[in-house]
């Protein structure tokens, strides 16, 4: 065997890994609902692929290969265990009638979606889904997991292992929920594509996980999901919203690393294509006549890039798109946002009173959107004193380095 | 697959109901439940269990038998009764817990059942 074809059939072995993994895993997993079994499973076929591409060359249909091939391993793991309910398991994989040598990539039932449902089960704790799906929709392992979520790779294989158990033993099915649940449990996966995505997004230089930013894979998984749920309207509102996101991120700092609010932004610096493409997923879902938070959000993020073309962000649409989420959801989160539109539109004081009506609420003693809004708000007010105040005390709360730094200029300013 | 639906429930709240209205209508609702379960097919076994006050622990520590009054853990809710029901999956099984009268007046807990042979 020589290099070159070892290079070869590890390169092969990576593409199909990128375009197929999750799919075999579903594919292998619906039928047992055993998670763990598949991705031993086909890591287990990859092995063989790297060990046999090089000297028999790359097969016609690498993903019906490593399918053929896992399947066996699936099969042969079960008579080694040879307990009760793996006996039920190995005669649903024997009867399978699937031709899996003749099946290109594309023959292959797409089962993602019905594993992105079992992922993200009420059943299974809301923190562990959003790795569990980048660990079985996308092949990260769990030391890749635990860097993006700051857990030890230890502790996240454990929560792993745990959640797929619950989902072997409890009988989580792998299935699109019926048209009454749909929409409740929709949300749940939408929300954990959106945790991995804002895990991402956090830190503007990009979460990493092994060389892939966080969120891309977020995109990924929503693009994946509008793809095969394409008449949910919130599926295209959540897709729209992130690429929103991502259309700025060039522009989220400046040549020297610090951080740009979205107002003082370069609009040349924003991705027209990426935009193009939220508004266009927008407008669709805005067709399908259902109305939803992830659309409200994203809705707002094109009131804000009408500044491209006109100059002005349209901060009348704002604020009534804030009412509109407030009327969803009573959370302060929505009010500090909806404040400052309400300062845009009729002055200081008046996003002040907002903020005021939330200030109570012990959840903003600690939290530092809060804190840094009514700084903003009370110093153009020109109340010094009480913005200084404020201004330390977000700066305080603040974890990112370049948004500290800005805060601290702002301050700086305030007193001169 | 099988899955036991246990029923936790606060034992003082359900006494204060007895011979009230509200006793009355809880134990309707039982009643119209268990036969719900019976309709579909999918009912195994349930019971209501007596007082935890009535209930006796036993352990044997260094070969002694061990028998103490009272319920294995004393907490504000016991474990008041149960169903066995057999249905497909997680979900069917957890919907039933949901329709169940002892969701609204306590917690149930669901667990598959492990089948011999």
């Amino acid at each position: 065997m020589t290099q070159d074809g070892d290079e070869f059939a590890r390169a092969a072995a990576e593409k199909v890994a990128r375009d197929s993994y999750g799919k075999l895993v579903a594919y292998l997993a619906a039928r047992t609902r055993d998670v763990a079994a598949a991705e031993d499973a086909l890591s287990e076929a990859f092995a063989s692929a790297l060990a046999e591409w090089p000297k028999g060359g790359v097969p016609d249909k690498p993903a019906a290969w490593l399918l053929t091939v896992a399947r066996r391993k699936m099969i042969d793991a079960m008579r080694r265990r040879k307990s009760a309910d793996a006996g039920a398991d190995h005669l649903k994989l024997i009867t399978d009638e699937l031709e899996a040598a003749n099946m290109q990539a594309n023959d292959i039932p797409d089962e993602r979606l019905a594993l992105m449902f079992a992922c993200a089960h009420p059943a299974i704790d809301a923190a562990m889904r959003a790795p569990l799906m980048l660990q079985t929709v996308l092949g990260f392992d769990a030391a890749a997991i635990a860097s993006a979520f700051l857990v030890s790779p230890a502790t996240m294989g454990q929560r792993l292992v745990r959640a797929k158990n619950k989902i072997k033993q409890a009988g989580i099915p792998f299935r699109v929920p019926e048209r009454t649940d749909l929409a409740k449990r929709l949300d749940a996966v939408l929300e954990a594509i959106y945790a991995t995505f804002a895990e991402g997004w956090s830190d503007a230089a990009g979460t990493e996980i092994r060389g892939r930013s966080l969120a891309e894979e977020g995109i990924w998984l929503g693009r994946l999901v509008a793809s095969l749920l394409p008449d949910e309207a919130e599926t295209l509102g959540l897709l729209s919203l992130m690429l929103h996101a991502d259309a700025r991120r060039a522009a989220r700092r400046s040549a020297d690393g610090s951080y740009v609010p979205l107002a003082e932004q370069d609009t040349t610096l924003w991705n027209n294509g990426l935009i193009d493409e939220a508004e266009m997923h927008l407008l669709a879902a805005s067709r399908l006549g259902v109305i939803g938070r992830y659309q409200l959000e994203a809705a707002i993020q094109s009131a804000h890039v009408v500044r491209r073309r006109t100059g002005q962000a349209d901060w009348a649409a704002i604020e009534s798109l804030y009412d509109a989420l407030a009327g969803l959801d009573d959370s302060p989160v929505i009010e500090i946002n909806r404040a400052i539109a309400v300062a845009e539109n009729r002055g200081a004081a008046a996003g002040l009173v907002v903020l005021d009506a939330v200030a109570s609420d012990p959840r903003l003693a600690t939290y530092q959107p809060y804190w840094a809004a009514r700084a903003e708000l009370l110093a153009r007010k020109g109340d010094v004193v009480e913005a200084d105040t404020a201004y330390e005390i977000a700066i305080g709360l603040e974890s990112d380095p370049a948004a500290r730094r800005f805060l601290q200029r702002r301050r700086a300013v305030l007193r001169n | 697959m099988q899955y036991m639906l246990l029923i936790y429930g606060n034992e003082n709240a359900y006494k204060s109901m007895q011979g009230k209205p509200e006793g009355k209508e809880l134990h309707a609702a039982y009643g119209a439940y268990t036969q719900a379960l019976i309709k579909a097919g999918v009912m195994k076994a349930g019971d209501q269990l007596k007082d935890s006050t009535s209930a006796t622990t036993v352990r044997i520590e260094g070969g002694k038998t061990k028998v103490l009054d009272g319920p294995y853990a004393e907490t504000k809710e016991q474990l008041a009764g149960y169903y066995i029901i057999d249905v497909a999956d997680a979900d069917a099984a957890l919907s039933w817990a949901a329709k169940c009268p002892g969701a609204t007046y306590g917690a149930m807990e669901v667990r598959p059942v492990i089948m011999m042979g």
